[in-house]
């Protein structure tokens, strides 16, 4: 049954499964802890009670999405050794203490304030109330710096040194963790979970305007996400930009694999829409193309053109189609961000924001959009960092653990059954909870009388009434 | 000075590891008690005097992991290899008990399920977590910085002991926690469920103790050479009086007591461990000095240590100190 198949792509396949199911979560919840703590916020400053009416209504969803985050996160701590330990007994001198002081000022934050921010209002009262709230949202986002500075120590290494067992030593903790790619990958990573946020949310409003227009909180949220909409995109697809043009002076092999880029041709780069290519002939079969366009972007120039895959050796390439297509979803998904963005400012500016049938319809479409966008660009970076594991240093094939495919296959199995199943039901409850209007009392099973921490909009609870599940 | 960060090191990784068992430890025996509940509101309060504080707990065990890899990687990549099956089990039952606290509220057809899954899981973690122990107590081979044993070398009479000993400890742990933070017919229960769990602890204990020092010379030169051993008989000594406590605590029905004595016996037993280990960090032969990351790592992530510990330590024992109290099954406290 394994015939084939090496521990070593097992192991690639576990680690793939097991982080794409996991980085779902924290984009959802670094963009949400945000848009909470903005909610409450607004909440004791302006004392309108749709802000809070909101706020339940998210808070109770942000609860069961950072519970998946928790348990998925907890498996990523420990498949580094248990899949990959040559990696991490080389590794572990320099991305280790990243990752201790993610989870001293990270994991910890969330986890101790969390408790407060979703059950504590009345017995805190509302200042230390927005006090942990906040502490939730930094957590959140002090994870996401470390998290981020280690993958991209990963991809561009600095300030290390080699010893004599083979291991990376620190020479310059301020050149390993600001290494030459994390401003860039932290700034698009975050960007990209308040816009996920913001077309979850966009997505979810749209859906209740549709049935509803007049409810003051779904016009609210539908608004709010709109205004983050055409706002951040732009920002994002610059950043994006940057953060292309940081990877082609450092991993310039993935960017040829982006663009599909095997071989000078022609006196200027074209900029590839779509083709298919085929590394084996090592080159772009039925490229659709824009002349120049490909030089202008990438070397800003007219017609310089970037360094082709045929360039480094072959067994230096990242898997050229899986990176260029991933690459091609994500910008297509940016775009059409972008485009909603746009629709919803037109429709503001004409006092049409809550009446166009068309774009509440585009934002329910959209709203699965981010985590797509994501996994996408992910994917990208990842498999475009192959055959490395520490760019140009340490190959993936040398970083893994002695362990026998059967062992590797079996949990890999495993975690395939029990994350879908898991994860699966998980997201039914969210969209259930999405599903109903905010201000709605019961998001589930006695979700009135468990949940309630609201000050004074929430009903009171009665445990012997009737409950159905919807 | 420079030899001594890696001992400094081992100390915290340490105390990272106990905070873990105890504080896990309560809230994965909740888990275990959890279907002893008669009736639904009992199961309500049973797991809503954890809910607030759960994740918290179990950040520690990602502190004791991500610490491991900071500080002594090779331990790190020796022993997730040598426990690949106990781990992944466990890190698959806390998926399953994780999202049970927060799936069981959302559906009614499936809380079953989720109640399910929230005991199993936790059994499952908690036997695993033991078995880890009786692997690590066992020693695991090591060659050319690698794990050199079997897939099964874990799985041994010794380790299946010392994980239902952990399930049965964690257990007193939940029910003097219930204890503490509830009232009435299901305090009553728990009172009497702390009884029958102490001696059966203190049973595995004595075994387990007798047990030990016969897997390892080294750790029977430990405990049974004068003038060596006079410095560890403070341990059996701590034992006793902590077990005096836990039962007059009992018989006294304190709220308090039990709940702190069995923590204490947790505490007791891991420094008994600790003698055993030392100057090991993976027994028989990797050393504390050997796993340890170059100064310069260690010195890095103490710094921070040192600043963030004390603060983590005051705000989570605020976010206690928030829910403290029993837990009235009638508010709903969430």
């Amino acid at each position: 049954m394994l015939d084939g198949i090496t521990a070593e792509t097992l192991a690639r396949a576990q680690f793939a499964f097991t982080i794409s199911f996991h980085i779902i979560f924290p984009a959802f919840s670094i963009g949400l802890a945000s848009f909470l703590a903005v909610l409450n916020a607004l909440y004791l400053w302006t004392k309108d009670e749709t802000y809070l009416i909101l706020f339940t209504h998210w808070k109770k969803i942000f609860a069961v999405a950072f519970g998946m985050g928790v348990v998925s996160g907890i498996v990523m701590s420990y498949q580094f050794g248990t899949n990959w330990s040559v990696f991490s007994d080389k590794t572990g001198p320099v991305l280790g203490p990243l990752m201790a002081y993610e989870v001293l000022s990270a994991f910890f934050l969330e986890a101790g304030f969390l408790g407060i921010m979703l059950f504590g209002r009345r017995r805190v009262g509302p200042g230390l109330h927005m006090f942990a709230t906040t502490m939730v949202a930094i957590g959140t986002l002090m994870s996401a710096t470390w998290i981020l500075s280690v993958n991209s120590w990963m991809q561009t290494p600095a300030g290390f040194a080699m010893n004599a067992q083979g291991q990376f030593i620190p020479v310059d903790w301020w050149k390993i963790v600001f290494n030459p790619s994390f401003p860039y990958r932290l700034v698009h990573m975050v960007l990209a979970a308040y816009l996920t946020v913001a077309f979850v949310v966009g997505g979810v409003a749209g859906w209740h305007l549709l049935k509803d227009r007049t409810n003051p909180a779904t016009r609210r949220m539908f608004s709010m996400a709109m205004w983050m909409a055409v706002i951040v995109t732009p920002i994002q697809i610059l950043a994006g930009d940057q953060h292309g043009l940081n990877t082609l002076k450092y991993q310039p092999a993935k960017v040829a694999a982006m663009e599909g880029h095997y071989s000078i041709k022609g006196d200027n780069q074209p900029l590839a829409l779509f083709g298919i290519p085929d590394s084996a002939a090592g080159e772009l079969k039925y490229p659709i193309e824009i002349p120049y366009l490909g030089s202008l972007i990438l070397t800003h120039t007219w017609n310089e053109q970037i360094k082709p895959l045929d360039a480094f050796p072959r067994e230096d390439w990242p898997p050229v189609p899986i990176v260029f297509f991933s690459f091609r979803i994500m910008v297509a998904i940016g775009f059409a961000m972008l485009g909603v963005g746009l629709w919803s400012l037109w429709g503001r500016i004409r006092g049409r924001l809550f009446k166009d049938r068309w774009l509440h319809r585009a934002t329910i479409l959209m709203g699965p959009s981010g985590f797509v966008a994501v996994l996408a660009g992910w994917i990208t970076t990842e498999v475009g960092r192959q055959p490395y594991t520490v760019y140009g240093l340490l190959r993936t094939s040398d970083s893994l653990a002695p362990v026998a495919a059967p062992a590797v296959a079996a949990s890999l199995l495993a975690f395939i059954v029990v994350y879908f199943f898991v994860f699966g039901v998980g997201t039914f409850y969210i969209l259930r909870m999405m599903g109903k209007a905010p201000g709605t009392p019961k998001l589930g099973l006695r979700d009135g009388p468990v949940r309630a921490a609201g000050i004074s909009s929430v009903p009171p609870r009665n445990a012997n009434l009737p409950q159905t599940d919807q | 000075m420079e030899i001594e960060l890696s001992f400094i090191w081992a100390g915290i990784i340490a105390f990272a590891v106990l905070t873990y068992v105890i504080l896990d430890g309560f809230d994965l025996g909740i888990g275990i008690l959890f279907p002893t509940g008669h009736s639904e509101q009992e199961r309500d309060v049973m797991m809503n005097s954890v809910a607030p504080v759960w994740d918290g707990n179990e950040t520690w065990l990602v502190l004791g992991g991500g610490g491991l890899f900071a500080v002594f990687p090779l331990a790190y990549a020796v022993v997730m290899p040598a426990l690949y099956m106990p781990i992944i089990l466990m890190l698959l039952a806390l998926v399953f008990r994780g999202v049970a606290f927060e799936y069981r509220w959302r559906t009614k057809r499936w809380k079953p399920v989720w109640d399910f899954a929230f005991t199993g899981g936790s059994i499952m973690a908690a036997f695993m977590q033991g078995i880890a122990l009786g692997a690590l107590v066992q020693g695991i081979k090591i060659a050319d910085r690698a794990y050199a044993g079997g897939w099964w070398d874990w799985l041994t009479p010794f380790s299946v002991l010392t994980g239902i000993a952990v399930v049965v400890g964690y257990s007193l742990l939940g029910a003097t926690w219930l204890i503490l933070k509830t009232e009435g017919a299901l305090q009553e229960r728990m009172q009497r469920y702390a009884w029958h769990l102490a001696i059966l602890t203190l049973v595995f204990i004595g075994i387990i103790s007798l047990l030990t020092p016969f897997k390892d010379p080294v750790y029977f030169q430990r405990w049974f050479n004068l003038p060596g051993s006079l410095y560890s008989s403070f341990v059996p000594l701590l034992l006793i009086l902590t077990t005096w406590q836990l039962f007059a605590g009992l018989r006294a029905r304190n709220d308090f007591r039990p709940f702190f004595a069995s923590l204490s016996l947790f505490v007791v037993s891991f420094i008994g461990i600790g003698i055993s280990f030392y100057p090991h960090i993976v027994p028989p032969s990797l050393t504390i000095r050997d796993a340890a990351a170059p100064d310069a790592s260690l010195a890095f992530a103490l710094v921070g240590t040192v600043i963030l510990v004390p603060l983590i330590l005051a705000y989570t024992a605020y976010a206690y100190w928030v829910f403290r109290g029993k837990v009235d099954a009638s508010e709903g406290y969430h």
